[in-house]
């Protein structure tokens, strides 16, 4: 089964009498449990494709299916729904809210998704333990340490068992050594669920685990010499 | 899990100018409130006390008690008027009163009567006794005490206590009718008053009747000499009360719209510094429903803790201020201020409504 399916999707802003194009005609699929790498330098789209497959833009045109759910069409409402039931996403800068636990960051978004709260403890406790955060998820954000809290944030892509993972630029912060291991975490927990993930970024050396590179310049996908 | 409470709990320094604000705020709004009670109180006590839901007046006095006569004949017709129970006398001399071992003089007003107000014993027998208001124990007057009223040094015997039965902010004496009269022959000889004449007269009706029924049936008995009023009339009637309360209101409506705006303003620029975190929850799934919800939670929950604190706040200035100033911190008017505040911080925090909506999600991402 296809996790992503992009058809023709395009992007495109109104400029004065002119449309800026973010994104042209992109067509990708992406099978369970794949890893793609999307790389390219910035301003080339990769971010605008991410946030289109992850249901935080609407695309102008073309089709976009995320687990066999056409999303195209749907309202804001239905959008929000769709990123608390089916996405995972990871931020470029981690984004923890920090007045929150490594623990409440995780269930935090079981709260907004009014799930079962034994059922949502019960997870953020499994994610962590194998994050292995166990000893550290009393604690807050600012009493991690940069690893630790890409981890936390890597668990809470996972918290709502998403069809799709969506990472954006995970090393862009981080020296080679931790970046290698962030990176090597997050192909573990993807291939261990077998869930599908589209990492976007533009350090070549964060692409080796992935399954399939594709490469990305001003808005149109094309595969890179690595693939 | 409640955000909005473990940021609250975790980040209270982030919320403490809204909460100070606040607090003063509701301090403020409880004093106004307070001193409105308490001048409303004392200029109208003597007449909410009153036993008869009617009090007459001359037609011409227009609802002033120093300026209204009634006399003996008026007194006979409004007894005869259907629907009518008791008719009493009652006059007032406002006056100095010399207190002994007290360098000021106290301000009083003196009633003769013949009807007990409500929490008044019937008039002392003794001509010279009287039974004194609570609020002059401010000026340093004692039960068993002599006070020495008007220029001429009347002198009367404190009996016993009655309270909020104060007028026009004049600590009030109880005595009998006789006692009224001889105090108003030695304190205003030109004001003496022919036996039987009184100013007012407090009336109290069958339970049948209809008061209001029963007033204009007084005033067509009398030839339209009199004129009849409810005690709230009466009370409202009198100067500066009107006047009073619309100055107060307009003060205290205005405070109460400067909560809201604080709270607006506060959440408005929170809101900005929490941008980056909205659009992440707005990215995981959250509804600006959901993230609405927290800022109101947020500011009834400050609105709440500032208004324990302000009312605190206020008690501890109310013990400061003086007790000849009528501020009167009641439980009632601090329920108003507490739900008046509660509902200007959640409108004023309903102004950020259409930031949290603005917050697009895939800033997040970008």
């Amino acid at each position: 089964m296809t996790a992503l399916q992009l058809e023709n999707v395009s992007k495109f802003y109104p400029s004065g009498d002119r449309e800026i194009f973010a994104l042209g005609h992109a067509s990708l699929e992406v099978g369970d449990a794949e890893i793609v790498a999307l790389v390219g330098p910035s301003g080339s789209g990769k971010t605008t494709l991410l946030s289109i497959a992850g249901g935080l833009l609407s695309p102008s045109e073309g089709r976009v299916m995320v687990g066999g759910d056409d999303i195209s069409g749907y309202n804001p409402n239905r959008l929000t729904k769709f990123r608390r039931e089916k996405v995972g996403f990871v931020f470029q800068s981690v984004n923890l809210v920090p007045f929150l636990t490594a623990r409440e960051n995780l269930l935090v978004v079981a709260d907004f998704g009014r799930r079962d709260k034994k059922k949502a403890a019960a997870r953020a406790d499994q994610l962590l333990g194998e994050l292995g955060l166990d000893k550290r998820k009393n604690n807050l954000p600012a009493q991690l340490s940069g690893g630790e809290r890409q981890r936390v944030a890597v668990g809470r892509a996972f918290m709502n068992e998403p069809d799709l993972v969506l990472i954006d630029e995970p090393t862009s912060a981080l020296d080679t050594k931790l970046g290698e291991q962030v990176m090597e975490l997050i192909v573990t927990e993807v291939r261990a669920r077998d869930t599908a993930a589209v990492i976007v970024t533009h350090d070549l050396r964060m692409t080796r685990r992935a399954d399939r590179i594709l490469a990305i310049v001003d808005g149109v996908i094309g595969d890179t010499p690595m693939s | 899990m409640k955000l909005a409470l473990l940021e609250l709990r975790r980040r209270p320094w982030r919320f403490a100018p809204a909460v100070l604000a606040l607090v003063l705020l509701t301090a403020l709004l409880l004093i106004l409130g307070g001193l409105l009670d308490g001048l409303y109180t004392g200029f109208t006590g003597a007449l909410r006390a009153q036993p008869g839901p009617l009090l007459v007046y001359s037609a011409d006095a227009k609802v002033s008690v120093p300026r209204s006569r009634i006399d003996a004949a008026m007194t006979t017709e409004v007894k005869q008027v259907p629907g009518v129970e008791q008719v009493g006398g009652l006059g007032t001399a406002l006056l100095g009163a010399e207190v002994s071992d007290q360098a000021a003089q106290a301000s009083v007003a003196l009633f003769g009567y013949q009807l007990a107000p409500r929490g008044v014993p019937a008039p002392p027998e003794i001509t010279g006794q009287v039974y004194a208001d609570t609020s002059l124990k401010a000026y340093g007057v004692k039960e068993g005490q002599t006070l020495l009223l008007g220029p001429k040094r009347y002198p009367v015997l404190v009996v016993g206590w009655v309270s909020d039965t104060n007028f026009m902010l004049q600590g009030s004496l109880w005595g009998s009718v006789d006692t009224w009269r001889e105090v108003l022959a030695s304190a205003r000889p030109d004001l003496v008053m022919a036996p039987g004449t009184y100013q007012v007269l407090t009336v109290s009706t069958t339970q049948a009747a209809d008061p209001a029924r029963v007033a204009a049936a007084i005033d067509a008995a009398t030839n339209g000499t009199t004129h009849t009023v409810m005690r709230s009339v009466a009370s409202d009637s009198l100067p500066g009360i009107k006047q009073q309360r619309s100055t107060f209101i307009a003060i205290i409506s205005t405070t109460f719209f400067v909560v809201a705006l604080v709270v607006a303003l506060f959440f408005v620029l929170l809101i900005l510094e929490r941008f980056g975190m909205y659009a992440v929850f707005k990215a995981i799934g959250a509804s600006s429903g959901q993230l609405f919800s927290q800022v109101v939670l947020q500011a009834g929950v400050i609105a709440v803790l500032a208004f324990m604190l302000g009312t605190l706040l206020a008690v501890g200035v109310g013990a400061l201020i003086p007790p000849q100033v009528p501020l009167q911190l009641t439980a009632g008017r601090a329920i108003e201020v507490g739900a008046g505040l509660l509902v200007m911080a959640t409108l004023g925090s309903a102004l950020s409504l259409r930031r949290v909506v603005s917050i697009d999600p895939a800033t997040a991402i970008s």
